[in-house]
């Protein structure tokens, strides 16, 4: 495998996830977050999830710039620019120790798309051959969530429900 | 935030190609979902980014912000289309969403699962709509000063 193409876009990932972190002003943090998604869902694509990455798309780099954009033009003053103190001495050790134990523990994980993986074994040829059969839908991903794992999808409609009402409940205050 | 329309003739030309576009792609991508990438959950956001970026660029006063209002009523609408085909499989003698007990006449086992399929992803798709224009009517309501017109 050629890294031809995930080199540029990883680059691309660090650059802009270590620039919003960076940048003084939050609406330009907020943008910055949004391109990071954009690249992630083109690395997405790229390693052939079509469905996470067209949910990072719209999601990430769409609606969530939207809600981050309106709570600062609500919360807000004028200046949105933010001062952050200086990182401890521990974290610029820590951190960095912490990634080299993350990579060296990446050795031990299957090779991308391994037939032999854990993963790979278990369910997923179940769900791979039978599809088509037993729901003559396609497309796996969709006839996984919404059928094989409906309760599981059914809980997640719950949540987005439930943060819509949280939302309303928190934020609504008409004047009456 | 939501008030009057944006003055940048450019930009509502651009919005009002756009909104419509969205949208049908949006129901596109809810009915190809079992085919390719895509499905409820993204039809659902889609459908809502329209209306958001409609709301954003014509304001509290137009044809997107009578749309959202009126999505808000369908509020735990998708949910409830997502309880109702599993408590319809109950009704069929099955167990919980499994679709194929489903009772839905002149349809076999696989196509009994695909109708289920849609129907769920029509209810995801409604709630995920709901919720996000719901949550960006939450977020910029304070902004519009009292003048509500909902």
């Amino acid at each position: 495998m050629t890294y031809s193409f995930e080199l540029p876009l990883l680059v691309l990932l660090i650059l802009t996830a270590g620039g919003a972190i960076i940048v003084k002003d939050l609406i330009s943090a907020v943008l910055l977050l949004g391109s990071y998604s954009f690249f992630l869902a083109l690395i997405w694509a790229w390693l052939g999830a079509a469905d996470v990455a067209f949910v990072e798309a719209v999601v990430g780099a769409g609606l969530a710039t939207v809600f981050f954009l309106l709570t600062l033009f609500r919360t807000a003053p004028a200046d949105t620019r933010i001062r952050r103190p200086r990182p401890p001495v521990v974290a610029v050790f820590a951190l960095p120790l912490l990634g080299l134990l993350l990579l060296y523990a990446a050795n031990d994980l299957p090779g991308f798309g391994d037939p032999a993986s854990p993963a790979s074994i278990h369910v997923s040829p179940h769900y791979l051959e039978n599809s088509l059969a037993d729901t003559k839908t396609p497309n796996v991903v969709n006839s996984v969530l919404m059928d094989y794992r409906a309760l599981d999808t059914l809980i997640e409609t719950v949540v987005v429900f439930t943060s819509g009402v949280a939302c309303w409940l928190l934020l609504r205050r008409d004047p009456e | 935030m939501i008030g009057a329309p944006l003055d940048s003739l450019i930009v509502r030309r651009t919005g009002s190609l756009l909104v419509p576009l969205v949208q049908i792609f949006a129901l596109y991508v809810l009915f190809f979902g079992q085919y390719g990438p895509g499905g409820g959950f993204v039809a659902g956001v889609m459908i809502s980014a329209s209306l958001i970026l409609g709301l954003l660029v014509f304001g509290g006063n137009g044809l997107s912000a009578k749309r959202a209002k009126s999505l808000l009523l369908g509020d735990g609408v998708g949910l409830l289309l997502f309880v109702a085909v599993g408590g319809l499989c109950l009704i069929g003698g099955g167990q919980f969403l499994n679709y194929s007990e489903a009772p839905i006449p002149g349809l076999q086992d696989a196509s009994r699962r695909y109708a289920g399929i849609l129907l769920t992803q029509i209810g995801v798709a409604l709630d995920v709509a709901v919720a996000a224009v719901s949550i960006v009517f939450s977020l910029s309501r304070s902004t519009e000063g009292g003048t509500s017109d909902a």
